[in-house]
């Protein structure tokens, strides 16, 4: 209480940072027409009790929880487990489940990469994603620019991420247009075969199961 | 529409611009390709798209086309492809 009293002009003296604060910034953010259409439809979902603040909260808590390293652990288990491989490539949706997740009112198709055949992915309506293994896309799958060029000149993106294919693999598109969500299934690096699944999985990054980028290679 | 569609069947996408939701993307209407998978039945989200129920349901195929068919100076390989996944009253057998 007392601090206060003598809360004139030297705030240092009066905490124990080093440094003087900085004045907190104004919030003056202007709002995009559908962020402004986003918040009047959540304030009237809020007033007509659809939904709670703390079921919103708990949603966005729920999706932030959800990172690349969930979809780095099912490859690593499909490189060194054939049976779960099996699984995973015959119904992606119920294999998961086995790593606790789920894909919601969507079906999980993981497409495998192999030597003939290299998969992408992309959602050129809109922004359909697995985020159920991946958690939210990156700002860049949902440009315009992604979404236009991946299905106009795949291999021209690719090569704007350093993948480079020759023209005898098939470069195999998936525009995810309905109920489906894709995951790539990227091939093993060569050289991994001492590695354990742990290890595997610190090789595979997000843009490798979107289909823009290969495993690092060892 | 009605007869079921099996992998392998080519088909053409209906060349239709209607308002409303449509999943169809635009760059394949018109365009040929081949059946590669059939899904089953779903709720069919121009339907869905009105706040309605989405029935009755459309069956759900996977077709795969060649890009050398989408976009006549397609640059990249000959073997490249798209696979979108279309309900069938956009479809036709061809």
């Amino acid at each position: 209480m007392h601090e206060h009293t003598h809360h004139h002009h030297d705030h240092d003296q009066d905490h124990d940072h080093v440094q003087p604060h900085a004045p907190p910034a104004k919030d003056e953010k202007i709002h995009s027409y559908y962020q402004v259409l986003g918040l009047a439809l959540k304030e009237l979902l809020l007033e007509k009790n659809i939904l709670t603040a703390d079921e919103i909260r708990q949603t966005i808590e729920f999706r932030d929880s959800i990172t690349p390293a969930a979809g780095a652990r099912i490859v690593a288990r499909a490189w060194t487990d054939p049976a779960f491989k099996k699984r995973l490539l015959a119904n992606g949706t119920e294999a998961i489940k086995e790593f606790g997740l789920d894909m919601g009112a969507t079906i999980l198709d993981v497409v495998e990469n192999t030597p003939k055949v290299h998969n992408m992915i992309v959602c050129t309506l809109c922004s359909c994603y697995p985020r159920g293994v991946l958690g939210l896309p990156p700002s860049w799958y949902k440009s315009r620019e992604y979404r236009a060029r991946a299905v106009r000149e795949p291999r021209a993106v690719l090569a704007e991420f350093g993948t480079h294919l020759p023209d005898t693999v098939e470069v195999r598109v998936h525009d995810s247009s309905a109920d489906l969500r894709y995951l790539v299934l990227p091939m093993r690096p060569a050289g991994t075969e001492k590695m354990n699944e742990e290890q595997l999985a610190a090789l595979v990054s997000r843009d490798c199961m979107i289909g823009v980028s290969l495993p690092r290679p060892i | 529409m009605g007869k079921e569609l099996s992998p392998g069947d080519r088909v053409r996408v209906r060349e239709d611009f209607p308002p409303g939701h449509i999943r169809t993307p635009v760059y394949v209407r018109g365009k040929e390709g081949v059946v590669t998978r059939a899904f089953g039945a779903f709720p069919n989200p121009e339907v869905l798209a009105l706040g309605r129920d989405g029935l009755p349901k459309k069956a759900l195929y996977e077709i795969r086309f060649r890009q050398t068919d989408l976009w006549p100076d397609y640059a990249g390989s000959p073997y490249d492809t798209v696979d979108i996944d279309i309900y069938e009253h956009w479809l036709a057998k061809v």
